[in-house]
């Protein structure tokens, strides 16, 4: 039984940063702005996250820290794409390769330092009930946080009267532009959210998931929670079943592997990425209701004529 | 400025002028908008009726010149501006949003933050007392374009303004559904409302409005009572002079003739949850012949096209055939090689490269059909070849133009269209096939297409036109078929055609398509 708790919990500990970065990129791609620089903003929510941390000591200002890191960051994506009207994949794309680089050379110094790991939630007497106690009562505060951020972004877009000038922002620039909907106000705050979800994703990586510094440690997750929005068709609730289900089957793989499972590493290394496709892929049958929640202007600049 | 000049003018407008770059859209406009009036703004495309209205809804700043709203001098920034003046406005365009519901896009435009669900339910009230019903928990994208403009007038009435500005409200409406919207236009005259109607259309401005402005090549060059003008006085005012009228010579033993695209039912699937399923459509178009195919824009009719062109194959390779051949399965070219020509309704991007000169956008659509004119040994391309061919275009189409072979974007909508309508003409086609001839196009160069269009089928061709412009279609063609929902309707012989039977073919009144599906030959 205690094995079975200990798999959750690592199972939701490799889901969050996933699902975190992911509800931000979605609420962005909503507004019908296409920021691939997941992974650099993640990365410099993770150096940042732990060099607080380190330098106050205090993981918590760390957490800030991080939050803090990844919103500046993307601001610098929302100066170029919005403002200045330049291409969102090269400048997502440069956006990862900035983050990749910066955050290395600002880490140089914290490589091999021990770190402070944010403490799990501990209620007296709810925490040591059997099982449910730790999965419920006993995680990490980031873990929760993934968690309200994903009903609160659900809630927001679809009950909201912000949340649907939002999404119609997403659906047609111009004639969001047309009915004096400030279009460049809207999406510079859903890209700021953004980078702040990916910065608090990469603070997860430094302060929880493995309270270090280690440099490209990020490994590939902005891409994957990028993916995972679109092939969740642009749906919290299906954002998260996506997150989980790659968690699950990550960590399945890894004790396969140390199993000694007769089957080559490499293509059990992949099953995650496979898994994550084929059932995000089977509960986005019905096209109709895909090409309603695919924002139809996803990418494209939008410059206003005045 | 006519009779009204006792003050009871809703808006004034002064002086108003924009540029764009090197082009004065709008050249100091003067205009008054009486109180309860419906004041007619007249112009051929390009003349600046849009860029005007955009002015006076706040999507546009002026760069010199006065507005006054009762009296007082205003500065409408923006669209929220507009609307607290009392402003409202239907677009040409529809700024409305597919993936969300009728309900949805109303409450987008009202600033109250009243919940969705009271929104709707007043958006169906109102519906109904003007006779326009609306369903608002429908999406957008699933309905047709009628039904989207009265979501838009519904939204604009929600706001209760004082003026309303229509850009163009009939270009998209069966001859019924405009019938309802004048009724619904004079019932708000009746209660006091002013309205701007922008149109081309003479008749209606004729029919519905109580003063008209004129405006040409951004200038107010008018004003009139259009009630005590002719279509072609109005006509006059807005192009600066006669319009040539077309000439269709009548077709004697069409019906022995040999027939060049034959469409034998042919079916498809939707292939956007938003697109139209094509429904066994067949027609036959024979030598000598000018067949037009009237619809509501969005009933399929971009669906044909594409089918019939080979931008979409078929599986069927019988369902199109052209001068005899199976055509279904094969390109573009492969079709342009049996003789055939298409004409598609975007321009830029679909009938010609934007950013590539005009010569080469010809060896683009003529290097597979032409080859031994166009391109040399070892592939090598013959430009003087070339520029002698579009200059012969140019100069069969009457083409204006700035510099000697410009890019296609750079040449007016109208021009542009006659250099690629005269593109595929160059070539004699036996079968031509034209989306949207003359839509933004200026009444002196339409004519010259359409007329275009009629000496191909008399000297032998095939011409099959699609258009939702129904006076064009009266015009040049020898039958009508209506386009409804993705079925055809059996073609009418012009002869018996009357605006009223296209009408309601349009609505879908009349099914009647079981005998025409058995037509065979």
């Amino acid at each position: 039984m205690d094995i079975t708790v200990n798999i959750l919990l690592t199972i939701a500990t490799a889901a969050t940063p996933l699902l975190i970065a992911a509800i931000g990129e979605l609420l962005v791609e909503r507004s019908g702005v296409l920021n691939l620089g997941v992974e650099g903003m993640m990365i410099m929510g993770a150096v940042g996250g732990f060099g607080a941390s380190y330098l106050t000591g205090s993981p918590w200002i760390g957490l800030l820290a991080a939050i803090a890191m990844g919103a500046v960051f993307s601001l610098l994506f929302a100066v170029m794409t919005l403002s200045l009207a330049t291409n969102q994949v090269a400048t997502g794309l440069s956006l990862t390769l900035l983050g990749l680089g910066l955050s290395g050379m600002m880490g140089t110094s914290f490589v091999g330092q021990p770190g402070e790991r944010l403490p799990n939630l501990d209620i007296p007497g709810l925490t040591s009930i059997p099982v449910v106690g730790r999965l419920l009562f006993g995680q990490d505060p980031i873990f929760y946080i993934s968690i309200a951020l994903t009903a609160a972004v659900m809630w927001f877009l679809f009950k909201t009267r912000t949340g649907l000038t939002l999404r119609s922002i997403g659906d047609s620039h111009t004639s969001a532009h047309a009915l004096g909907i400030q279009v460049i106000r809207y999406r510079y705050l859903a890209v700021i959210f953004g980078g702040a979800c990916a910065g608090l994703a990469g603070g997860h990586l430094s302060l929880v998931y493995t309270p270090q510094w280690v440099e490209n440690m990020t490994a590939g997750r902005g891409w994957i929670a990028l993916a995972l929005v679109v092939f969740a068709s642009w749906r919290p609730w299906r954002v998260l079943a996506g997150a989980y289900i790659f968690g699950a089957v990550w960590i399945g793989q890894l004790h396969a592997q140390a199993f000694g499972i007769p089957v080559p590493s490499q293509f059990l290394s992949s099953l995650p990425y496979l898994a994550t496709v084929v059932v995000l892929v089977l509960i986005s049958r019905n096209k109709r209701l895909t090409m309603m929640n695919t924002p139809a202007s996803l990418g494209q600049p939008f410059v206003p004529d005045r | 400025m006519s009779a009204n000049q006792d003050g009871t003018n809703l808006l004034e407008v002064r002086g108003l002028t924009k540029i764009f770059g090197t082009l004065t859209a709008c050249d100091h406009i003067d205009l008054d908008i009486a109180k309860g009036e419906i004041h007619a703004l007249l112009g051929e495309n390009g003349a600046g009726k849009s860029t005007l209205v955009k002015m006076l809804f706040g999507s546009l700043e002026p760069n010199a010149g006065e507005i006054f709203w009762n009296g007082q001098v205003v500065k409408i920034s923006s669209p929220g501006v507009a609307k607290k003046l009392g402003i409202g406005m239907v677009f040409q365009h529809f700024s409305l949003f597919e993936a969300l519901t009728a309900a949805e896009n109303i409450a987008l435009s009202l600033d109250d933050g009243s919940p969705i669900s009271s929104i709707a339910a007043k958006a169906r009230a109102l519906s109904f007392s003007y006779g326009l019903p609306l369903d608002p928990e429908s999406l957008v994208g699933d309905l047709s374009v009628g039904e989207r403009q009265r979501i838009e007038i519904i939204r604009c009435l929600l706001q209760t303004p004082q003026l309303i500005i229509l850009d163009e409200p009939t270009s998209v409406l069966t001859p019924q559904e405009a019938d309802k919207l004048f009724e619904t236009l004079e019932r708000l005259r009746s209660e006091g409302k002013s309205i701007l109607y922008i149109s081309h259309r003479l008749e209606e401005v004729k029919r519905i409005c109580d003063r008209a402005t004129v405006l040409r090549h951004g200038k107010v060059v008018g004003h009139c009572n259009p009630r005590e003008e002719t279509a072609s006085s109005l006509a006059r005012m807005m192009v600066g002079n006669e319009v040539q009228a077309v000439v269709r010579a009548p077709v004697e033993g069409i019906a022995t003739a040999q027939s060049l695209l034959e469409i034998r039912n042919l079916s498809r699937k939707p292939a956007t949850p938003f697109s139209i399923p094509l429904k066994a459509i067949s027609l036959n178009v024979r030598a000598g012949e000018v067949i037009g195919i009237a619809g509501v824009a969005g009933n399929g009719q971009g669906e044909f096209f594409e089918s019939v062109s080979g931008e979409v194959l078929q599986q069927d390779v019988a369902s199109v055939r052209i001068r005899g051949k199976d055509a279904g399965g094969l390109t573009i070219t492969g079709r342009r090689l049996l003789g055939a020509a298409f004409v598609p309704e975007e321009r830029l991007g679909h009938g010609a490269a934007p950013r590539m000169k005009l010569s080469e956008n010809l060896l683009l659509s003529r290097h597979a059909t032409d080859g031994k004119a166009f391109v040399g040994s070892g592939g090598m391309v013959k430009s003087g070849a070339i520029q002698a061919a579009s200059q012969r275009i140019i100069e069969a189409m009457d083409v204006r133009k700035s510099a000697p072979d410009p890019e296609a974007a750079a040449l007016s909508g109208g021009n542009l269209q006659k250099f690629i309508v005269g593109r595929e003409l160059d070539r004699r086609p036996s079968v031509m096939v034209v989306n949207q001839p003359t839509w933004g196009v200026d009444a002196g160069a339409a004519a010259h297409i359409r007329q275009a269009l009629i000496e191909l089928s008399r000297s032998g061709s095939a011409v099959l036109v699609i258009s939702q412009d129904l006076d064009e279609l009266f015009e040049i063609s020898d039958a009508i078929a209506v386009m409804h929902n993705g079925e055809l309707s059996k073609p009418l012989p012009i002869a018996e055609a009357t605006f009223e039977k296209v009408g309601l073919l349009m609505g879908g009144a009349e099914p009647g398509h079981a005998e025409h599906t058995l037509e065979t030959a």
